[in-house]
């Protein structure tokens, strides 16, 4: 069948509508990389916007050679590894456990799990809490609470409950243990599941913020996005630039600028690569949960 | 009990594997539940986790009768309801129209693109935002090429509600359309042949194969929406608002925050918010209640 004329014109605006949609989700991006590599008086006069006017390196240069900078982006790379590790484990466990249909008390399992994503404590209980369990000022403060997330956790399930009853029935007659079978067979079947959600929880480990905000009270402990928040706030501008106030502020611009591009860095250079397992998980997590 | 000392002989090792996670969810999830109490209790910082003694309703009496409870209640409603309304149907409309490219690489270019936002920290958000309404800015180089004087957007009231939901559809749209994508997919073929037989014409097909077709994920992710309606991206607002647009931008999170964290008046923040979660499940019950009853899906 033929295109009515209507429905070629109905294309012809759809792609402009689309061109317009990548164009709108793309241009901060390209805004922000031009004002990273121009001149402060450039951005200040607003001139920058898809390429860098005054081209320089200063500012790149001078984020990268503040030491607090790196030492909250290092931070933020410990905190994600061992949040990452911890968070695979506990929700690999748990999940393998709600898979097993024939378990007594698997639904009250199921249960407490999927009560917690429509009740939470809220902000105060959990603050509360964590400081009078002395987590303040410690890694555990960015780790603990956040350690299981309930929709990574459906995701693993749906994935365990797929596998074939059988693989594990051979392992069972071959005399292993529910261990052994998690470690030996299980495991090395679930690879892309597993991948998947070390991706899902190190994204959202890296990007977090409010629980470094909120918890660490020194700043060398910080995260490199509650470095990027002080610098936005204008709370700080970073131990480097905080001696002359006023260049502090003529060269703040750009300087947010280089640091919001280093912050999101490993993320967009990954992004490409990974987001159809997000995609995938994300599709799993639906039809299951 | 005959039958639970057999599960556990034959399945300690399972059990086994849930006693970490089964502390995590009771210390960091079900604790917090239970330290709500401290909404009725005088709590010391450093103190009790659950408080020293009843007050009652003390705090629920406080914060009723305070005048800037009212205000970041209204401001809450407002940017709720105006989110609501951009960010649910957006993500069907792109749906839809990505639906309707043939152009196989096309489509998966405008995805992958569209879905980028969603990765980003919130925290880098904010500040693509900052950059982009600041003086300098790409928005007010836009004004002054046509003659208008730079706005100061960020520091005026009257504009904090608009660049808070653009930011809002800027990262959240392109995500929003995997699942209506996904449901897309799931329409029978053979439903638009019928149509077609019939004399549908591309749009009539649209309207009475596709939207019937989605309508299942509309309702599921609409009930969600209205849930989470009052927890208004605490963190967003929290990153973008600063003392001169709290008329417009303070919201009920941020505001118990403040109470709260910033000031220490634990228990009066901590009834403030058991307020706030007990609308919001309401919210969500008759949401999931009215489906039920009127277009015939739900939750639950």
């Amino acid at each position: 069948m033929t295109p009515t004329r209507g429905y070629r014109v109905f294309q012809a605006a759809n792609g402009v509508v689309l061109t317009l949609v990548v164009v709108v989700t793309l241009f901060p991006f390209v805004n922000i990389l031009a004002r990273s590599f121009s001149g402060e008086h450039a951005i200040r006069s607003g001139q920058v916007t898809l390429w860098p006017r005054g081209f320089n390196l200063t500012t790149p240069h001078r984020v990268m050679s503040d030491s607090l900078f790196w030492t909250n982006y290092r931070n933020t790379v410990v905190y994600t590894v061992v949040a990452t590790a911890i968070s695979i484990v506990l929700t690999t466990c748990y999940a393998y456990v709600l898979s097993k249909k024939h378990l007594k008390g698997r639904g009250l399992l199921v249960g407490i799990a999927v009560l917690t994503m429509f009740f939470n404590g809220g902000l105060i209980p959990n603050y509360v809490l964590v400081s009078s369990l002395g987590l303040r000022n410690t890694l555990w403060a960015i780790v603990l609470p956040n350690a299981i997330s309930v929709f990574n956790l459906l995701v693993m399930k749906a994935f365990f409950e797929s596998l074939p009853p059988e693989l594990e029935e051979a392992a069972a007659v071959d005399g292993l243990g529910t261990y052994g079978t998690l470690w030996r067979i299980v495991l090395p079947l679930s690879k892309a599941v597993i991948a998947t959600m070390l991706l899902f929880y190190a994204v959202s480990f890296w990007n977090s913020w409010f629980a470094g905000f909120l918890y660490m009270d020194r700043q060398e402990l910080f995260p490199v996005t509650v470095y990027l928040r002080n610098l936005i706030a204008g709370a700080t501008t970073g131990s480097d630039y905080s001696t002359a106030s006023d260049t502090a502020l003529q060269i703040a611009a750009s300087i947010q600028a280089v640091t919001i591009v280093l912050t999101m860095l490993p993320v967009l250079l990954v992004y490409p690569f990974v987001q159809r397992f997000f995609v995938s998980g994300v599709l799993l997590g639906a039809v299951k949960g | 009990m005959r039958t639970w000392r057999r599960a556990v002989r034959r399945d300690w090792q399972l059990y086994s594997l849930a006693v970490l996670p089964l502390l995590f969810f009771v210390v960091f999830r079900y604790l917090p539940m239970l330290g709500n109490v401290i909404a009725f209790r005088r709590y010391q910082p450093g103190g009790d986790l659950f408080g020293e003694y009843w007050v009652g309703l003390r705090y629920f009496r406080m914060f009723l009768t305070d005048p800037t409870f009212w205000q970041v209640f209204g401001n809450t409603v407002i940017i709720g309801a105006l989110t609501l309304l951009f960010c649910f149907p957006l993500p069907v409309v792109l749906a839809l129209l990505l639906n309707e490219v043939r152009r196989r690489w096309l489509k998966g270019f405008v995805q992958t693109v569209s879905y980028l936002p969603h990765f980003l920290s919130i925290v880098v958000v904010a500040g693509l935002v900052l950059q982009t309404v600041s003086v300098d800015g790409v928005i007010n180089q836009g004004l002054t090429a046509v003659g208008h004087d730079a706005v100061a957007f960020i520091q005026d009231p009257g504009w904090f509600r608009t660049i808070y939901v653009s930011s809002e559809i800027w990262q959240t749209v392109g995500w929003g359309t995997i699942l209506y994508l996904a449901a897309l997919t799931t329409i029978d073929d053979d439903l638009y042949q019928q149509a077609k037989v019939d004399g549908a014409n591309r749009w009539r097909q649209t309207w009475h194969v596709t939207l019937p077709g989605i309508r299942p994920t509309m309702v599921t992710l609409l009930i969600l929406n209205i849930g989470t309606f009052l927890a208004v991206g605490f963190e967003k607002v929290l990153l973008l608002y600063n003392p001169l647009t709290y008329p417009t931008a303070d919201v009920i999170s941020t505001y118990l925050y403040r109470v709260g964290v910033v000031s220490g008046s634990f228990s009066y923040a901590a009834a403030i918010g058991l307020f706030e979660s007990v609308i919001g499940l309401t919210l969500v019950l008759s949401a999931n209640w009215l489906s039920r009853r009127t277009v015939g899906s739900s939750l639950w």
